[in-house]
Parts: C-alpha cells; structure tokens; sequence
C-alpha cells in the first residue's frame, strides 16, 4: 500500500508556488497520490527543479503516459515521479493544445525518457521538442494514424468478414 | 489416447499403378507426391499460444513424425511447408512474407489457429487480420488454440493436396495468377 503523506503533499505544493506561481495551475489529491497540473511552458524546470531540490529529491522517473481529451481538443501527458530518499510519489500533468501538440522533452532530466516519449508520440502524436529520436517505437513506421487517440476506431477498418447483424449494429 | 494402444507404424498406401512379377508402374506425378507428402519438412512459424499446442504435436504423445515431419527446419530455404501459428503483429507482416517468398517451391502453408486464419480476438491496428492478406494460404485450422489432433488433421489435409498435386501446377497460368495477386514473382 502506498503510504499517504499529506505533509509532504503540501510540501510540494508550497515550494513548487513559490518558485513558480502561475506555472501551477491546480493541484489535488487523486487516488491518495497528489496530482499537480502545470503550464507545459515550465514543465522541464518544474520536473528538474523536483528532482534537484534538495528537500524534496524526485529522483526517479517511474513513467510518462500521453492523455486525450476529445470534448476540450486536448492533448496531454502526465509524469509520474518517485523519491526513492522520502518514499514519497507525486503526479504531475501538463496539457497542449490537439492541433499544435508540442511539449519539451524532459530526456535531458531523465534519459529514460526517451523510449517512454517515444511510445506517447506512437501512439499519441505528442511531438517532444528536443528528443534526440523522436520516431515510432511500436507501431510500423507506415502507419499514420495515433491509435490511442479516442477517436481511432477501436475495430481494424480492413476486416470484411464481420457482418454488422451478427453483432447486434 | 488409451495407455494400452499399441500404434504400429503404416506404410504409405500404393498409388494406382500397374505391377507386376518384380515391378510397379505408376505415373511420375503419384511418385514424386507420394515421396513428397511423407517427407514434408515443416517451417514452424510460431508466435504465441498455437506454437505451445505445436510443441505438444512435435513431442512423443502425439509425435508429428508419425507423418514423416519429424525433421523441422529453421531455415526457409529447406523448407516445404510453412505453419504459421498464432498472432501476427502487422509489422511482422513483412518478415512472414520474406520467409515465404525464400522458400523455394513447391511449398505449402498452412494457418494455425483463429489469429493465423483471421486476426481471431485481436479485431485491433496492430494486428494482420489474417496471414492470407500477404501469403497464400493452403491449410486453416481452427481453434483458439487447436489442439494437437486439430494440427495434425491439418497437416493430413497439407498432405492430401501435396499428394495430389500434378508436377505443373507451380508452372499453370492460375498460380501465376494467385501469385500476381500477392504481389509475387
């Protein structure tokens, strides 16, 4: 179980107004982990600044995922961070716009990042700028569509054989 | 399969043919089958679950080299008969179509399993919904996974149509035509 620390929460929250004020734009505590969203201008000196401050040390990055908004037209992504010294996890979440999606790379924070940025690009169509190879990790490299998107049909386009009756449509 | 069943090895029946006091006369084409059917050297092309029910077939219970297949063979270019079990991912596609087009003919595919044979479950964009979209297909056995006796009665059905093949077929204009349609020489 993961331990709660509301202490540590508004911790983080505090240094992380201090330092940034607007840049934070909420934050709560969603399923007893804090979730803080932030303006994707300052997301790589926020994620730095979080893993380099001494009192706080979210060393390690456990992983990124990309998030779709359809009804707002947004994208997102949303990074989970882990300090391994204060056994304490926090999520942080940035958001972009559907038809302009591109939010920093954080590779120069956590290198692991690039095979995660990568995925999120696969399958989001998040563009990270600054990644040293932003190119599809999973899916065929023909492929042109971003198949997480809410609006990819979930059923292969190609098959002729399902006969729509059969499924109740 | 009882424990106190005795299997005795057959021998492959005689084609029709003509024989005599110390000689048999059959056609070239019933020869060159029968030789052919019992000696298939299979490709095993195993991705996921159908290649575990494969394994089962090979071993001793079931003992795939009942049917002269006992030799598998990892390399395409030695291989007639290609069985392609489970998933194919579609950017595996490619790599499936290049081990088929190194086999050297004739050569025989068979589709093991729903994933094989039609994409199964994985209705999804990444999966080929069906090896038949890329390489022709001779054999599909269903099932999800079949079990050995599924695979082995497809690979008698593999046999029937290697055993009846005439010599030309790979020379007839309607192959030629089958492999325009895929896009291959």
């Amino acid at each position: 179980m993961y331990p709660i620390n509301p202490d540590r929460d508004q911790l983080v929250v505090s240094k992380l107004s201090n330092r940034f004020g607007n840049a934070i734009e909420s934050h709560e505590v969603l399923s007893d982990m804090l979730c803080i969203t932030v303006k994707k201008e300052s997301i790589q000196s926020i994620l730095l600044f979080l893993r380099d401050d001494q009192e706080l040390q979210y060393n390690f990055l456990t992983t990124l995922c990309g998030m779709h908004y359809p009804e707002k037209e947004q994208l997102g992504v949303v990074y989970h961070l882990h300090s391994f010294v204060n056994n304490h996890r926090i999520r942080i979440k940035t958001v972009t716009e559907l038809n302009d999606p591109k939010i920093q790379t954080i590779t120069t924070i956590w290198p692991a990042a690039n095979w995660m940025e990568r995925e999120t690009y696969d399958f989001y169509g998040i563009e990270f700028e600054g990644h040293p190879n932003l190119k599809r990790i999973l899916n065929m490299d023909e492929m042109t569509d971003f198949p997480m998107r809410k609006d990819f049909p979930l059923e292969d386009q190609t098959r002729e054989d399902k006969d729509d009756s059969m499924f109740g449509r | 399969m009882s424990e106190n069943q005795i299997i005795t090895p057959t021998i492959a029946d005689m084609p029709d043919g003509t024989s005599g006091q110390g000689y048999f006369a059959t056609s070239l084409d019933k020869a060159v089958g029968l030789a052919r059917k019992n000696s298939l050297w299979p490709l095993p092309f195993a991705t996921s679950c159908c290649g575990i029910e494969f394994m089962a077939t090979m071993a001793s219970t079931y003992d795939l080299a009942r049917f002269g297949s006992e030799r598998l063979s990892f390399s395409p270019r030695q291989s007639d008969l290609l069985m392609v079990m489970g998933t194919v991912a579609k950017k595996m596609g490619p790599v499936l179509r290049e081990v088929y087009i190194q086999m050297a003919e004739p050569k025989w595919v068979i589709a093991v399993g729903a994933c094989a044979s039609s994409g199964g479950v994985f209705d999804t964009y990444s999966v080929l919904q069906g090896i038949d979209r890329i390489i022709p297909v001779d054999v599909y056995v269903p099932g999800c996974p079949p079990r050995p006796e599924q695979i082995i009665d497809g690979i008698l059905k593999i046999q029937e149509l290697v055993g009846n093949e005439s010599l030309r077929r790979r020379n007839s204009e309607a192959y030629n035509d089958l492999m325009e349609k895929y896009n291959m020489e």
